[in-house]
């Protein structure tokens, strides 16, 4: 067993906790735009798709590497784009 | 071009700025700040990828960035706010291909090397391939149903759930095979990543057009958990703990949407809500609906102290929220107070007429939570409800009988009256009849809602 294994069960049971802290206080009005910047964030694979499509590793690496990244940046440009006009509409009333 | 050491702690930076995007998202005075925030910490993740590539295939990694943004921005602007539900699913979709594909990528890198994989590498790539396959088919039929390419009702067949928990368990016995199988096998993977498909068909299309709040963010949950397995294959810790994140976010809000429905998770996945008409509630035989006239509901309107206003899906698929505006600065110029109460289940994903209605410049501060907003209605002289159903149902509180019994509702039969807009008197979703139609203080106004809310704002306007 590789010791980054471990290193990861680690990280991660504690970034749940952490995101299960943070979420639990997002308030119900603001739903939407969490779970489409959830989104964004999840495209984060965009870094393992980078590093397979650079490979080299002959074409069928490459097409796949390619594929990877075009879904990984439609997530990132297209999570974080819908959330900022989502979010710029949420307004207080103003004061009269 | 940098040292792994400084790429990983660039990397722990990143996943620094998601947190503090998350955490800004806690009240929408700074979200839009945290959103760009999260949006800078996944800038500096890429070009720190990007900088640790010496040699790189230029030009097809160029492309594929400039191609995959330019579909996201040109999909971010075109989509309509109702529509919303359809993009996220999506986009859960194309989070789970990415990780399906850097998984696969992963697995044949290895395999055409005739590396071995080691076992702990091996489990976390048919994780990856698993949840990501599943992620991405189970989003496109939740986005087909959304989107009514393919019919909201369940589809189900008899022994379905034998019949999936076969494909799993195949899928766990041939991921098993393939890992422990001295010999280097392709077809194995491919029959995965099959199945995996056809399991997320499979899991997906039980499930009803209503239930889509909870199958949106449970699918929202494996995309993170697929970005997260597909760090532990690249042994990524930024990966790791944005897929965490996300992950943990997708169930919590399953969790309150279930909770919303006091329905279990596991009846909402394998209970085919909705796929056969219940008998078991009240019928309608013998009792008659009041309808009311534009001019009475206008009337009814201009003169009320207190307006609460319950949107529903009817809302979204008529776009009547800028109507809906119109008709409450009406009523507020007349002298009156307009809020609106929002169930957690309302429209078809959680935050869905929260959205629509701060797209119609309504503020957020409006807008009620059920539970703060409950306990008003027994003081509210007008209830309009615009397209709900289900959620002001009173047999949830009083008909042990009916399927949606112990449902936390809107209270909307409390107060002193009440309007519904409705299309017509067709039944809910599953065919539970509402009592609040049939109640005594309650007035119907039939057709479009958008028509009939143009109809009130000008009707009003000449009082």
């Amino acid at each position: 067993m590789s010791e980054y294994l471990i290193t990861g069960i680690v990280i991660f049971v504690l970034a749940t906790y952490l995101g299960a802290q943070l979420i639990g206080r997002v308030p119900p009005t603001l739903h939407t735009p969490l779970m489409s910047g959830g989104n964004a964030i999840s495209g984060i694979t965009v870094v393992g798709a980078i590093i397979v499509a650079a490979a080299g590793l002959g074409w069928i690496s490459t097409v796949l590497g390619f594929l990877a990244v075009v879904f990984a940046m439609m997530n990132v440009v297209g999570g974080y784009a819908v959330t900022d006009r989502m979010l710029q509409m949420f307004r207080k009333e103003e004061a009269k | 071009m940098i040292s792994p050491a400084i790429e990983r702690l660039l990397y722990l930076v990143a996943a620094v700025l998601f947190i503090t995007g998350l955490k800004n998202l806690q009240s929408p005075a700074t979200a839009r700040r945290g959103n760009a925030t999260s949006g800078i910490g996944m800038l500096l993740a890429i070009v720190v990828t990007l900088l640790e590539l010496e040699i790189l295939s230029p030009a097809v990694l160029i492309a594929g960035l400039l191609v995959g943004s330019a579909i996201g921005w040109w999909m971010a602007r075109s989509i309509k706010m109702t529509s919303m539900p359809q993009m996220v699913a999506l986009l859960n979709g194309f989070g789970g291909a990415a990780s399906l594909l850097v998984g696969g990528a992963e697995f044949l890198k290895s395999e055409l090397r005739g590396e071995a994989i080691s076992v702990d590498t091996g489990i976390t790539i048919q994780l990856t391939l698993l949840i990501g396959a599943v992620t991405l088919s189970g989003s496109l039929i939740a986005w087909a149903k959304l989107q009514e390419v393919m019919t909201g009702k369940p589809i189900t067949f008899p022994a379905q759930k034998v019949f999936n928990a076969l494909i799993f368990a195949a899928i766990v016995g041939l991921s098993a095979y393939q890992l422990y199988t001295p010999d280097s096998l392709l077809w194995p993977f491919y029959a995965v990543c099959g199945l995996s498909l056809l399991l997320g068909v499979l899991l997906t299309i039980p499930i009803g057009g209503a239930d889509m709040p909870v199958v949106i963010s449970l699918l929202n949950s494996y995309s993170g958990l697929a970005g997260s397995m597909t760090g532990f294959v690249i042994q990524n810790d930024v990966l790791i703990i944005s897929g965490a994140l996300v992950g943990s976010s997708g169930i919590i809000l399953s969790q309150i949407m279930c909770k919303a429905m006091n329905r279990s998770l596991a009846n909402v996945l394998f209970g085919s809500f909705g796929a056969t008409v219940t008998a078991t509630g009240k019928s309608a035989a013998g009792l008659t609906v009041k309808s009311i006239s534009v001019e009475d509901a206008a009337i009814q309107l201009a003169y009320a102290q207190s307006v609460i206003v319950v949107p529903g899906y009817g809302m979204a698929v008529a776009q009547a929220q800028h109507t809906v505006r119109e008709l409450a600065e009406l009523i507020e110029k007349k002298g009156g107070t307009v809020k609106y109460a929002i169930h957690p289940v309302a429209g078809r994903m959680p935050g869905h007429m929260n959205v629509l209605l701060a797209e119609a410049n309504i503020p957020y501060d409006k807008l009620f939570a059920m539970e703060d907003i409950n306990s008003e209605f027994d003081n509210c002289d007008v209830a309009i409800v615009i397209g709900a159903n289900d959620v002001v149902n009173p047999a949830a509180r009083s008909d042990p009988a009916s399927p949606i019994f112990g449902m936390p509702i809107l209270d909307v039969d409390r107060g002193k009256s009440c309007i519904v807009l409705k299309r017509s008197m067709g039944a809910g979703f599953a065919g539970i009849e509402n009592e609040l139609f049939y109640a005594p203080k309650t007035s119907m106004l039939f057709g479009d809602a958008k028509a009939s809310l143009g109809k009130l704002v000008s009707e009003i306007k000449q009082l």
